[in-house]
């Protein structure tokens, strides 16, 4: 709400009015057809599970860490994932710093449901010591700049985050074999997570009564929006999560038919984070060679 | 777990594409403007609506339209486990700010300018589908305190369980695991204005359960319907016209 009263705010009438006429012809003021993505890019920091996410104007930065904890005692064996959200008051003049605003509950929470409940990440294989000692990975979203279609990049950006993060390895000794060794990363190659699928979050967003529908709306289509809906689906064709938060009322076969161009959009930045990830990966294990040689260098 | 049994009943005795029991009542808060309680088998809610009146905080005031809020709270004796719950903890603020969107979206805020409507909702007992029939409370309570909307806004959930469609989930079938989507409708327009999905599901099957869903939501206005006609009956009778 405080978000998009804010852009409203700063948005003068005829601005808006220029868009949703632009719109009603089929046009977009950033030049784009109605089903295009922006331009995408990701980066990855020099630590394993950092990522950088630049969606047109919009830039989030993904953190992953780990930490050893004790497991809920419902779930015994299983890691935990949980997400936070930071909104930087530079990205947005309607962000406030202190608590966590309703607009980045609900992001951190789409996100959230998207990756935990379609159970992309394996938790078990995070499990140490059933009932005892489990990993709890934190990923943290800070938005950087707020370009619009935040769920989007920071879904992205999360993915990115978790797909490059490694946590270290560890085993059981002591006298009894019940307590944890935590090998540092020069020792022992520190472990990938085991994720099955990517979740890939697309967002729509529609036009007051005269039923548009745009894809990737930046934040002055958000400002003129009258509803927005958040599809997250995978490769393999199946729904994670979808969020329609009220707004104005759309038909059940608009639904559908976003979620079959959402469907093809996943596809395509699915690969795109894959190929990114692997580039990023063999360049990881290219550095580790040249450290090699150079220690056996300094021996002889 | 097997939710469905071979004869084709759920843990419940319902059959799949059974509702739970509704029952409704308005005006059962006499300080609110409006206000009424929505039973859906054993989840319990009530809401209550005040306004339109002036806006508490100045600067939120709008001065084309009127500013909606809503708050979500459960009872501390709602579940089964009864636990101190912070308020204002993740889950509740983004069903906060769901039913406020959604009613939002019905509400013709436009005709209420630099004023406030608060919805409340409070949960009494819990057993899956409380966002739905805090949704549903919360339209009947607007009717209630006769805010205009464009039409009123329903909602049901439905899952997917042992490959079988079921319709309004209570807590058993909610917490198993699998797929729940529910959506809230504008039944008169035909358009759906709330769609909350988690889990896994290929889409034709999504398809399958929304559709499902959304007759459920049918169902709901259908006995709302009933229900606000009812009421405005007992009230020409009771200014004896």
């Amino acid at each position: 709400m405080e978000q998009r009263l804010a852009n409203a705010w700063h948005m003068t009438v005829n601005e808006k009015k220029f868009i949703e006429a632009a719109l009603l012809l089929g046009l977009r003021n950033d030049g784009r057809n109605l089903y295009d993505y922006r331009k995408l890019t990701i980066k990855f920091g020099r630590e394993d599970g950092s990522s950088e996410v630049q969606l047109g104007q919009t830039r989030v930065m993904g953190f992953a860490t780990c930490k050893l904890v004790q497991p809920y005692r419902d779930r015994p064996n299983e890691g935990t994932i949980s997400i936070f959200t930071e909104f930087s008051p530079m990205a947005d003049p309607s962000f406030e710093s202190g608590r966590p605003g309703e607009s980045a509950v609900e992001l951190g929470r789409v996100i959230d449901r998207g990756l935990r409940e379609s159970r992309a990440v394996d938790v078990e294989s995070l499990c140490v010591l059933a009932g005892r000692f489990i990993w709890a990975v934190r990923i943290d979203l800070h938005i950087l700049d707020n370009g619009g279609n935040l769920v989007d990049a920071a879904n992205i950006a999360a993915l990115a985050a978790l797909s490059t993060f490694r946590r270290p390895e560890c085993s059981l000794g002591g006298e009894d074999n019940q307590e944890v060794i935590v090998h540092p990363p020069e020792a022992r190659e520190p472990l990938p997570l085991t994720l099955h699928h990517l979740p890939i979050a697309v967002t729509f967003a529609f036009l007051s009564e005269e039923s548009i529908v745009i894809l990737d709306p930046t934040h002055l289509e958000e400002a003129v929006m009258g509803g927005r809906m958040t599809a997250t689906l995978n490769t393999n064709g199946s729904i994670c999560s979808i969020q329609k938060a009220g707004g104005d009322g759309i038909p059940q076969s608009v639904i559908m038919q976003c979620i079959r161009i959402a469907a093809s959009k996943a596809a395509d930045i699915s690969s795109k984070i894959k190929d990114v990830v692997e580039a990023y990966n063999n360049e990881r294990s290219l550095r580790k060679i040249k450290r090699h040689h150079v220690g056996v260098a300094a021996k002889q | 777990m097997e939710y469905v049994s071979p004869e084709g009943l759920r843990i419940d005795g319902r059959r799949p594409l059974e509702m739970r029991k509704l029952h409704a009542e308005m005006g059962v808060v006499a300080k609110a403007d409006g206000s009424a309680s929505f039973v859906m088998g054993n989840t319990k809610v009530i809401a209550a609506v005040y306004g339109p009146r002036e806006v508490q905080n100045r600067s939120q005031q709008m001065s084309d339209q009127a500013l909606v809020r809503c708050e979500y709270s459960m009872a501390n004796f709602s579940t089964g486990d009864r636990m101190r719950k912070q308020k204002g903890d993740r889950r509740s603020t983004e069903i906060s700010l769901v039913i406020r969107q959604t009613l939002e979206a019905c509400i013709l805020t436009h005709l209420m300018p630099r004023s406030q409507i608060d919805i409340y909702v409070q949960v009494l007992q819990a057993d899956g589908g409380t966002r739905s029939a805090c949704i549903n409370a919360a339209t009947l309570a607007l009717a209630d305190a006769a805010i205009p909307m464009r039409d009123i806004v329903t909602s049901c959930s439905a899952g997917y369980l042992n490959s079988t469609p079921l319709l309004d989930l209570n807590y058993v079938e909610d917490s198993a695991g699998g797929p729940d989507v529910t959506v809230g409708i504008l039944p008169k327009m035909d358009k759906v204005t709330l769609l909350q999905m988690d889990s896994k599901l290929p889409i034709d099957i999504f398809e399958n359960v929304m559709q499902l869903a959304i007759e459920g939501c049918k169902a709901v206005a259908t006995y709302i319907q009933e229900i606000l006609l009812e009421n405005t009956k007992q009230l020409e009778y009771h200014r004896g016209v």
